[in-house]
């Protein structure tokens, strides 16, 4: 019988913290802008160093122009 | 013809070779250096030709080295550190993110820079005792991301955000879940010992959840049903919030006393699908504002000229403090805050933020110009006849119209049907209740409380809702784009339409160029043609553009007269463009008040390129579709040159009222309403913005959604203008699906409703009974709605208009 308690207190406990990280979450504005962080992790970290590279997507670029 | 490598536009005049690269102009060059220097390349790889042309004017920003006015605009500032928001509306693709919030690579003394796109602002931290905010501007502006700074950001901080509604349909939800679950061995009616002991447990565990969902997340239902009591209306929150209230005193009584498991199940739920209704409807375009006044388009400050004995100091001062009599200078590009006597210089004022004309006006020294334009071309000296709030253009606000909440008379189809509902629920409640007390008067209180739970019209009030939500997107998806649900209930009403002319039915982005006078040989074009691509001037842009010619010569000498004309020699052909004054050409009255650019060549004036605006493509079509529903108008607020025009594309006998002030278009609207008229009023610039607010829908026209539009219901994009019969013909189907709707319910109510006054609602059947009853609602009301989308899907394409458009541009060029 005591298991019983035991089981509904950390279902609720768990339902609980599930809310309050609902909330918090709401609160911190996350859900306000939903479309920039989808960009932002695409971005290559830092800048790309390696030049050749780079001139070489260029020269792509400008012939599709 | 090359495209710009920075900003993707085409490389007509003054176009730069730059590292084997084509540019528009030095700006882009500018920028296209800066990144590159900076290891900052990669920005041309997210996207083809991601920039913006800037636009560079030194003294501009000079202004943010006032103390005074950098703590109004900064967000956050401590120990040398400050942050700062601002609003770049140049801001359009992935590359403008990366390069934002890669700032610091540029100016170590950015901290942090935080891009949030849709709603096109940059958050930056920087250390201010090394960058000035005045710098970081115009660090901004050299990048082609100039941010938008306007009398509007000097007023206090915004109110921070309420999410109030979605923390409540969070707990609501959760608490739902949990009762639902806690709720299960009752539904099953289970006499299993084990279970049963735990029975009181459950039961209080119930009760507990149900609390924050009555006194928090249904706080809203009673405060309304309470306002609507108290002004004598019985609105729809007042039969929810009676439902919702029996549901959970009687739930308790059950609880308490151990004779039920009580109806806290579908009390949540109830609470639950209310609030999800109320999240769903509302729709908001984060980068689209509603509320915008003149504010909004105004500067901060200005450059005063200030007199002390023989010298003359510039001095920037705020525009609030500008004073009758006080001297300014109105730089190019600039915006004048106030109305003004012009007394040096050459003003060509931009007036299209305010009437929708983006010709400039030319005027001379002691004429007088108004709050609002914008000069384009060399600097002017003004001296100031009215301070800002007093002004022709800004006094409109002072109107009670922008102060007021309006439209409290305004009743929704949910709160007018309720309204009957309401009564006669409270009438079968105590009819039945009379019956069980002379038949058995211990359930004469089950009934009493059972109808009133079962009759709580959920399904009623989800059905407006969910139909105006779906509506609202399917409007948004064709670039219609609507402050709330509301206005499409009152655009469904409207039997009078109001348009306005300049930018509204006419395109402020296309011109038609006529050409008048003795042909012009064909030699000529090359040189003409040459000429006008020297010059940066709109004029000469657009009819460059509109000649096309590929060809161009070298020309011997070019000499531009800013805000006259050109004048250049070809091989001993010397040949001016220019205006009527300029090449000396007679006007007649007629004309005066048309955009022209005369050509002369060798001493002959052959004749004047004629501009004029263009009606949009399919506005006839518009107005004889809305003829039979609709009354039509315009108010205008230019002369009556295009009357006879406007007569052949309007139905025969529409009211047509010329030389209207802004404060004319408000009071005239005023007056229609007054006859009992509900009006939609549609117009696009500042002076309509009075008659915008007045009227029971305004619609704003904009050539681009992105860039500021004043106080309205509605952004309507201005290629879906046409369209305009659809999207009110939508809105009557949509007020027609929520009758449906009402129907349905009302059946599901009846069912209810038949069990209660029997004696025999069980808890379980109000569980089945009140979710099925607001799924199937919100199923039939998507569903309905997103099959009207098919209205604004049939699009005729007038192919036709095209051609014949075609046609006459190569029959002016032959000429």
């Amino acid at each position: 019988m005591n298991i019983m308690f035991l089981l509904l207190g950390v279902s609720l406990l768990v339902a609980l913290i599930f809310l309050i990280i609902f909330i918090a979450t709401v609160r911190s504005g996350q859900y306000d802008d939903m479309y920039t962080p989808s960009v932002r992790m695409l971005f290559e970290d830092g800048t790309p160093s390696d030049k050749n590279a780079t001139e070489n997507n260029k020269s792509k670029t400008t012939k599709n122009n | 013809m090359d495209k710009c490598f920075h900003c993707g536009d085409p490389c007509l005049s003054g176009s730069v070779k730059h590292r084997d690269k084509s540019f528009c102009c030095q700006g882009c060059a500018t920028v296209f250096d800066i990144l590159h220097d900076n290891d900052l390349s990669y920005y041309y790889e997210l996207q083809d030709a991601p920039g913006t042309s800037p636009k560079i004017s030194e003294q501009k920003y000079a202004y943010l080295d006032q103390q005074e006015i950098i703590d109004k605009l900064v967000e956050f500032t401590e120990d040398g550190v400050q942050v700062v928001s601002f609003v770049i509306p140049s801001m359009h693709c992935s590359s403008c993110i990366w390069v934002l919030e890669h700032l610091h690579k540029l100016e170590p003394n950015v901290r942090k820079a935080f891009v949030n796109f849709p709603k096109k602002s940059v958050r930056i931290t920087y250390d201010s005792n090394s960058l000035s905010l005045r710098e970081l501007v115009e660090l901004l502006t050299r990048l082609g991301y100039e941010p938008n700074i306007s009398l509007d950001d000097m007023d206090a901080k915004k109110a921070s955000v309420d999410r109030s509604l979605v923390y409540k349909l969070g707990i609501a939800g959760f608490a739902f879940g949990n009762i639902m679950s806690l709720s299960l061995p009752d539904y099953f009616d289970l006499h299993d010992f084990w279970l049963s002991q735990f029975r009181p447990l459950f039961r209080y565990l119930m009760f507990c959840f149900s609390l924050p969902v009555v006194f928090y997340s249904a706080s809203d239902y009673f405060i309304n049903a309470y306002k609507g009591l108290r002004s004598k209306v019985l609105n729809i929150d007042f039969p929810l919030a009676l439902g919702i209230a029996v549901l959970f005193i009687r739930s308790t009584y059950e609880v308490f006393l151990d004779s039920g498991s009580g109806f806290f199940d579908s009390l949540t739920g109830l609470v639950f699908f209310l609030l999800l209704g109320k999240f769903f409807q509302q729709k908001t375009y984060a980068f689209l504002s509603f509320e915008r006044d003149y504010k909004s388009y105004f500067p901060i400050a200005v450059t005063l000229l200030r007199r002390t004995g023989e010298q003359v100091e510039e001095e920037q001062v705020p525009v609030y403090q500008l004073q009758k009599g006080d001297r300014i200078l109105l730089r190019n590009e600039e915006l004048l805050p106030a109305d003004a006597v012009l007394i040096k210089g050459d003003a060509h004022i931009d007036y299209s933020f305010v009437t929708g004309e983006s010709q400039p006006v030319h005027k001379h020294s002691g004429d007088k110009l108004f709050a609002g334009g914008r000069q384009q071309g060399s600097v002017l000296e003004l001296e100031i006849t009215k301070p800002v709030e007093q002004s022709y253009l800004t006094q409109l606000w002072s109107d009670e119209v922008f102060s007021k909440r309006r439209q409290t008379n305004f009743r929704t189809i949910t709160d007018s049907i309720s309204q009957r509902f309401t009564i006669a629920i409270l009438l079968i409640a105590v009819l039945s209740t009379t019956f069980w007390l002379f038949y058995d008067a211990s359930k004469a209180l089950q009934v009493f409380t059972a109808v009133l739970i079962i009759a709580c019209p959920c399904a009623i009030a989800l059905s407006a809702p969910f139909t105006l939500g779906n509506l609202l997107r399917i409007y948004g998806k064709h670039e219609m784009y609507l402050k709330d649900a509301e206005v499409i209930e009152r655009m469904a009403k409207v039997d009078t339409i109001v348009f306005d002319k300049t930018g509204t039915i006419t395109s402020n982005k296309e011109t038609k160029i006529s050409y008048h006078g003795q042909p012009i040989p064909k030699e000529l074009f090359p040189i003409i043609v040459s000429v006008l691509r020297g010059s940066n001037h709109p004029l000469s842009r657009g009819l460059y553009a509109h000649l096309n010619l590929e060809e161009t010569i070298a020309l011997d000498s070019f000499i531009e007269h800013t805000g006259k004309g050109m004048e250049a020699t070809y091989q001993g052909t010397i040949i001016k463009i220019g205006s009527a004054s300029f090449v000396g050409a007679a006007t007649t009255e007629k004309e005066v008040n048309k955009t022209r650019v005369f050509i002369k060549v060798n001493g002959t004036i052959y004749g004047r390129y004629v501009f004029q605006n263009v009606y949009r493509k399919g506005v006839e079509r518009l107005f004889e579709a809305l003829a039979p529903n609709q009354e039509l108008m315009v108010l205008s607020g230019d002369n009556d040159g295009e009357k006879k025009y406007l007569q052949t594309i309007f139905p025969k006998g529409t009211q047509m009222y010329f030389n209207q002030t802004p404060t004319n278009k408000l009071d005239f609207i005023k007056q229609l309403q007054a006859d009992g008229k509900s009006v939609m009023m549609v117009g696009d610039g500042l002076n309509d913005a009075g008659a915008l607010a007045q009227s029971d829908v305004g619609i704003v026209v904009s050539e681009n959604v992105n860039v500021f539009s004043p106080a309205c219901d509605g952004i309507l994009a201005a290629s879906q203008l046409v369209q305009l019969d659809k999207f009110i013909a939508l809105s009557t189907r949509g007020i027609q699906i929520i009758k449906w709707s009402f129907i349905f319910s009302l059946f599901y109510n009846i069912i209810g409703t038949s069990f209660a006054v029997t004696g025999n609602l069980l808890p379980v059947v109000a569980a089945i009974l009140m979710p099925l009853s607001s799924i199937s609602i919100v199923a039939f009301t998507t569903f309905a709605s997103r099959l009207s989308e098919k209205i604004l899907n049939k699009e005729e394409k007038s192919k036709h208009d095209k051609s014949h458009r075609l046609e006459h541009a190569t029959d002016i060029i032959l000429q």
